[in-house]
């Protein structure tokens, strides 16, 4: 039902930055470092899965290594109000035409602003353990939580 | 189009005024500073240049040198040709700064007007502010009087912004004796000096939307010392460089500088390395001794600190029989830096010459004449004994007790 990995380039989450043992006659002038492989004008219409990312973009590297809780996403729920898109510290949600498709693993650090931003009840995007399997966080989800009478 | 600044071919400028001319003829783009003294007249003539429509630049005001460093870097690599004056504590507290700016190899041109560094709060020359700038990964040229000053900021742009070499370049005056002392200057027409330069080509400019790049990045021990080493090697290697554009200025000024520049050093058997406006003193020194006594003395000056002219110098000395290095910084519980770096070139030699170090001067404290040629009678002394027969490191014009540290060996 949820591809996660939607926005995924080829060459993506393959290494963790810096990562390339090169000998200091390789290494870039300044430590300057492109983001694309070749011309990029016009890329920001580009969708992230046809740019054509560097070695040495974040997006091909890899901070899932960080993480020890993630966040998943439940679809049935999510009213796309992109809330979470917003304050994702990381730009790891995935969004297209305003509508949340799920999350990036590659780059979530497991800080759990997206959850805690979350205005759905239940909410759409809840914290699990990071070895937990979508299908039983899925599974798990809460019922929506009753109003308490004032 | 900036307006036409009408300059005489012989005018009257003080170091500071000679450097701010520099950077008008230079077409620097930003200059983003928070003045200093002695270097404040700097900033505040390229001000005034901005204000009067002189230059087509930006004078970038900030809260500080920390700031203003900052901005440099930051608009240096957006693709622009920068530059800024500071002095002393201004300059520490660029300290962070500098090593970005190296880091990234942008060629960024900062004029040091030298000043001493606090405390007691002092306002006057001394070089601690440059010593405390050589391992910043900088190229470090020193002017010795007005002239200088804008020679070298205008070689200084060519020789940073070469691809060769991108590297940021200070260029070095004494405070107040260099820079408010008014001496007659000999500049370049606008159009000459500015072809001299030449255009800024960027390189990796944050400006280019086609080649979007990432400036400072993090590398943890994976690369850093790859890039270290890499930037240390631009730096070694940014000598041809200097030497060209040295020789290219004299083609078209006839003022030839060297990285180290040699004083009757021929025959010169007692020599006084030094930096600064100090080195003319001791020329005159050593001229004198040399008609009144006979005495065989000459001076070795450093121009280019950084990269350390470290196969130069062993060859300027290879004739001498006693060397005074002259450190117008304190030593902070050691030998002084300058006799440090000079001593482990002289070291490497064969002959191997006595070297002796003078504290000196630290405040503004005048360096005299009768000072200079006192020194030169001591290295006589030394040179006539064979051996060192006064403590290796003395403090020259202090008051009080005599002070020295080291005892050496006795014939």
């Amino acid at each position: 039902m949820q591809d996660q990995n939607l926005c995924a380039a080829e060459n993506r989450g393959v290494k963790e930055l810096g990562g390339e043992h090169v000998g200091w006659d390789e290494v870039t002038q300044g430590i300057v470092l492109t983001s694309f492989n070749g011309d990029a004008t016009g890329i920001v219409h580009q969708k992230a899965e046809e740019r054509h990312y560097s070695d040495f973009n974040s997006y091909t590297a890899s901070v899932a290594s960080w993480r020890v809780e993630k966040p998943v996403f439940n679809i049935d729920v999510c009213i796309d109000c992109q809330n979470c898109w917003v304050w994702c510290p990381d730009t790891s949600i995935i969004s297209r035409d305003k509508q949340m498709l799920g999350i990036d693993y590659d780059h979530c650090k497991g800080c759990a602003v997206c959850v805690e931003v979350c205005p759905t009840n239940p909410k759409s995007l809840l914290m699990f353990s990071e070895q937990t399997a979508l299908d039983t966080a899925l599974a798990a989800w809460p019922e929506k939580k009753k109003k308490e009478d004032k | 189009m900036a307006e036409k600044f009408d300059i005489q071919d012989r005018e009257v400028w003080d170091g500071n005024y000679a450097a701010s001319q520099a950077l008008r003829q230079a077409r620097v783009d930003v200059v983003a500073a928070y003045p200093i003294t002695p270097s404040t007249p700097i900033v505040e003539n390229y001000g005034a240049y901005v204000a009067n429509g002189y230059v087509d630049g930006e004078f970038v005001m900030v809260e500080s040198e920390h700031a203003a460093m900052s901005g440099c870097v930051g608009a240096s690599a957006a693709g622009g040709r920068v530059a800024t004056a500071t002095s002393s504590q201004g300059f520490a507290l660029m300290a962070e700064v500098l090593y970005q700016a190296s880091g990234m190899r942008l060629p960024i041109v900062l004029t040091v007007v030298n000043r001493a560094l606090a405390s007691p709060l002092n306002v006057r020359g001394d070089h601690a502010d440059m010593y405390m700038g050589r391992d910043s990964g900088w190229i470090q040229m020193d002017a010795f009087n007005s002239q200088e000053a804008y020679d070298l900021t205008l070689c200084a742009f060519k020789i940073g912004e070469d691809h060769a070499v991108r590297l940021p370049v200070m260029v070095h005056q004494d405070g107040f004796i260099t820079s408010h002392t008014a001496q007659n200057v000999y500049p370049l027409q606008d159009d000459k000096a500015y072809d001299f330069i030449g255009d800024f080509k960027p390189v990796d400019d944050l400006l280019d939307f086609s080649r979007p790049v990432t400036y400072g990045a993090q590398t943890e021990e994976d690369w850093h010392f790859e890039h270290k080493a890499k930037q240390h090697k631009a730096l070694m290697d940014s000598r041809p460089v200097i030497d060209a554009v040295f020789e290219e200025f004299e083609k078209l000024t006839g003022r030839k500088y060297n990285r180290v520049e040699s004083y009757n050093m021929e025959d010169a058997e007692v020599v006084i390395v030094a930096l600064g406006t100090t080195v003319e003193t001791a020329i005159v020194a050593a001229q004198q001794l040399r008609e009144e006594e006979g005495i065989k003395a000459g001076v070795v000056a450093i121009r280019c600190f950084r990269p350390f002219p470290f196969d130069q110098v062993r060859e300027a000395l290879k004739g001498a029989k006693s060397i005074a290095v002259l450190d117008r910084s304190s030593p902070g519980g050691a030998m002084g830096a300058f006799f440090n770096e000079v001593s482990a070139a002289l070291y490497t030699t064969d002959t191997r010459p006595l070297v002796t170090n003078y504290i000196y001067g630290l405040g503004g404290r005048d360096f005299s004449i009768d000072e200079a040629k006192r020194i030169f009678k001591e290295q006589k002394a030394h040179a006539d004994a064979g051996y060192i027969t006064t403590d290796i490191q003395q403090f020259s014009g202090l008051r009080g007790p005599k002070l020295g540290y080291f005892q050496t060996q006795r014939g």
